[in-house]
C-alpha cells in the first residue's frame, strides 16, 4: 500500500471548495512536486494532508507503517513573532517532540538526533544564536533541521526556497534532493519553480483550472506541462 | 534605617509573616513562568478577561458567605478559562469580543452584588481590596497561605513536566499539530495553568494587577535575553526578586502590598530596557 492515499478529495474553507476530486497516491521513496499558480490551493491540500483541517469530502489514507507522528514539515510561512526569543539548538529539538509522546523531557539519542541534523544542514556553528537574528536562507535550514528531526520516512515541503537567492536556492534542492536519494526519505514539495521540479522530482500534481497528475515523464508530454513549461520560458 | 531593621526584625519573629513571605514568593515565581507564552501566544487578553471573571467569582463568594473564597473562585475561572478558550478557537463571536463581554459582565454584576449583599460594613474596602488586593499580605488567613502554596507548588512542577510541549506549541502551532503533538491538549493546559495562576495571585495584588505580575518579568527578560530557557530563567528570578523587595518595602513602609510589587516590577522593566539598548547600541 501507498504511503499517502488521497481518494476523491475535495477540500476549501468554510464549506466553500477551492479543488475538488483530487485523488492521488505517494508511495515511500517518490519524491512529488505540486505545482500550479498563485491560490490554487497548494498550501490547502498540503495542510489537509498533514490534517490540520479536514478535507470537506474524501479521503487521506495512510499506509506502509507511516504513523501520524512520522511526518516532517516545512510551513510556507512561520508566522514567527518579532520578539519570539528562541535559539536554534531550542527549536530544531522540538522537531523531536512528536518522539516523545507523554515523556516530558528529551531523551540522550534525540538530542543526539537534533546535533546529527544540524550538522548535515551546515548550521551547527549557531546553535546558541537567537533564530529571529538569522538571515532568510538560515533560518529555511533551521526549519528544515526541524522537520528532519521530526521524520524518517515523508518531508512536506511548502515553498522551500521562497525568498533564497540563487546559489542558496541550488544549495536547498540539492539538500532535499540527497535527502530523498540517500535517506529514502519521501518529498512532497510545493515550487513555483517548474524547471527544478521537472529535473528532480519523480512525480508531479498540478493543482488548478486543469489538474494532472504523473510521473514527471508523463508531465513533460502533457498539455498541462506544456502549457506551463511555455509560460516559464516567456518569463524567463 | 537601624529602626527599619529592627522594625524588620521583631516582624520576621512572627511565623506568619515568614509564611506570609513565602507564599509570596512562590505565588511571584509560578505566576512568571507562563509570561513568555501569554505574551507571545496573544493569551495575554484572556489573562485579563480571567482576572475579571475571577473578580466576579469572588464577590459571589463574599455574598454567600463562602469562607474560603477561593474554593469557589478557582472552579469557577477554570470553567471560564476553557470556554474563552473554545471560543477563540471556532469564532461566530470573535475571540477577544467574547472575553470583553465576559469580563466586564462578570466585573459589573460581581460589583452589584457587593453592593446588593453587603458581607461587612466596608463595602468599597471589600471591593477595593479584590480589585488591588489585600491591603497587606499579612491579612491572609491560614488556609489561604496553605492552598496557595499548593497550588503554586502543582503550577511549577506542571511548567517543569510540560515546559518542552509549552515550547513547541508555543512556537509554532501548526509544526507540532502536524507533527502529532496534541496541540489543542496542551492549550487547555496552559488556558487551566494560568487560570489557577490568577485566582492565588489575587490574593497577592488583586485581580486588576495580575496581568502585571504575570506579564512584567516576562518582558524585561526579553529585553535582554534570546533563548526560551534564558528567558524563562530571567523571568522567574526576577519576579521572585521582585516580589520580594515589594513585600519588605510594603511591610515596612506599610504600602499596599500588591502595587509596591508592580512598581518594583515596573521600575525593573525600564532598568533592562535601558540596558538592552546599550548592549544593542554596542554591538552596532
Ligand atoms: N484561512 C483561509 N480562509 C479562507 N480562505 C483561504 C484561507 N487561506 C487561503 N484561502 C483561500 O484559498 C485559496 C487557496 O489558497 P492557498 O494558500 O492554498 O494557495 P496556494 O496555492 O498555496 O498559493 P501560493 O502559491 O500563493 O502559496 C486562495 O484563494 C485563498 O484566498
Ligand atoms: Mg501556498
Amino acid at each position: 500500500m501507498a504511503q499517502l492515499t488521497c481518494r476523491n478529495l475535495s477540500l476549501g474553507y468554510d464549506g466553500l471548495e477551492i479543488l475538488h476530486d483530487l485523488s492521488f497516491e505517494v508511495n515511500a521513496g517518490d519524491y512529488l512536486c505540486i505545482v500550479g499558480e498563485n491560490g490554487s490551493g497548494k498550501s490547502t491540500l498540503m495542510k489537509t494532508m498533514l490534517g490540520l483541517q479536514s478535507p470537506i469530502g474524501g479521503k487521506i489514507l495512510t499506509g506502509d507503517g507511516l504513523r501520524e507522528n512520522e511526518i516532517g514539515y516545512l510551513p510556507q510561512q512561520t508566522l514567527v513573532q518579532r520578539d519570539f526569543p528562541a535559539s536554534v539548538w531550542e527549536i530544531v529539538l522540538s522537531g523531536c517532540q512528536s518522539r516523545c509522546g507523554m515523556r516530558p523531557f528529551y531523551s540522550k539519542e534525540e538530542k543526539q538526533l537534533a546535533r546529527d541534523n544540524m550538522e548535515k544542514m551546515g548550521i551547527s556553528s549557531f546553535a546558541k544564536r537567537c533564530y529571529r537574528e538569522l538571515s532568510g536562507g538560515q533560518q529555511q535550514r533551521v526549519l528544515l533541521a526541524r522537520a528532519l528531526c521530526a521524520t524518517q520516512k515523508l518531508l512536506l515541503l511548502d515553498e522551500p526556497v521562497s525568498g533564497l537567492d540563487p546559489k542558496v536556492t541550488q544549495e536547498m534542492y540539492r539538500l532535499i534532493y540527497d535527502l530523498n536519494k540517500n535517506d529514502g526519505i519521501t518529498i512532497i514539495m510545493i515550487s513555483h519553480d517548474i524547471a527544478a521540479a521537472v529535473k528532480y522530482a519523480s512525480h508531479i500534481l498540478h493543482v488548478g483550472s486543469e489538474v494532472f497528475f504523473g510521473t514527471k515523464q508523463e508531465y513533460i508530454e502533457s498539455e498541462a506541462g506544456r502549457h506551463f513549461a511555455d509560460e516559464g520560458s516567456d518569463e524567463g | 534605617m537601624s529602626e527599619l531593621f529592627e522594625k524588620a526584625a521583631v516582624y520576621f519573629e512572627y511565623p506568619f509573616v515568614r509564611y506570609a513571605i513565602i507564599v509570596g514568593v512562590l505565588i511571584s515565581l509560578c505566576s512568571s513562568l507562563l509570561g513568555v507564552t501569554l505574551v507571545l501566544k496573544r493569551f495575554s487578553f484572556i489573562g485579563d478577561g480571567l482576572s475579571h471573571v475571577a473578580f466576579g467569582a469572588m464577590a459571589i463568594a463574599t455574598v454567600l458567605r463562602i469562607s474560603n473564597s477561593m474554593i469557589f473562585a478557582l472552579p469557577v475561572t477554570i470553567i471560564c478559562a476553557i470556554l474563552l478558550l473554545r471560543t477563540g478557537q471556532n469564532a461566530k463571536i470573535k475571540g477577544d469580543a467574547a472575553v470583553a463581554m465576559i469580563s466586564v459582565g462578570a466585573l459589573a454584576i460581581g460589583y452589584m452584588l457587593m453592593n446588593l449583599f453587603p458581607a461587612s460594613g466596608n463595602i468599597s474596602g471589600d471591593v477595593c481590596s479584590t480589585l488591588f488586593g489585600s491591603l497587606s499580605i499579612l491579612t491572609l488567613t491560614e488556609t489561604e497561605v496553605r492552598l496557595s502554596a499548593i497550588l503554586s507548588l502543582a503550577v511549577i512542577l506542571i511548567f517543569i513536566f510540560s515546559y518542552n510541549k509549552i515550547f513547541s506549541v508555543t512556537f509554532d502551532e501548526n509544526f507540532s499539530r502536524a507533527t502529532g503533538t496534541r496541540a489543542g491538549a496542551y492549550n487547555l493546559l496552559i488556558a487551566i495553568v494560568i487560570a489557577i495562576i490568577i485566582v492565588i495571585a489575587m490574593n497577592l495584588v488583586g485581580s486588576l494587577l495580575i496581568s502585571a505580575l504575570v506579564i512584567f518579568p516576562a518582558l524585561s527578560a526579553m529585553r535582554i535575553f534570546k533563548s526560551f530557557k534564558s528567558v524563562t530563567i530571567c523571568s522567574a528570578v526576577l519576579s521572585v526578586l521582585c516580589s520580594l523587595t515589594g513585600i519588605l518595602v510594603s511591610v515596612l513602609g506599610s504600602t499596599p502590598v500588591g502595587s509596591t510589587i508592580v512598581a518594583v516590577d515596573i521600575v525593573v522593566f525600564f532598568a533592562f530596557m535601558f540596558i538592552g539598548h546599550f548592549k544593542r547600541g554596542a554591538k552596532a
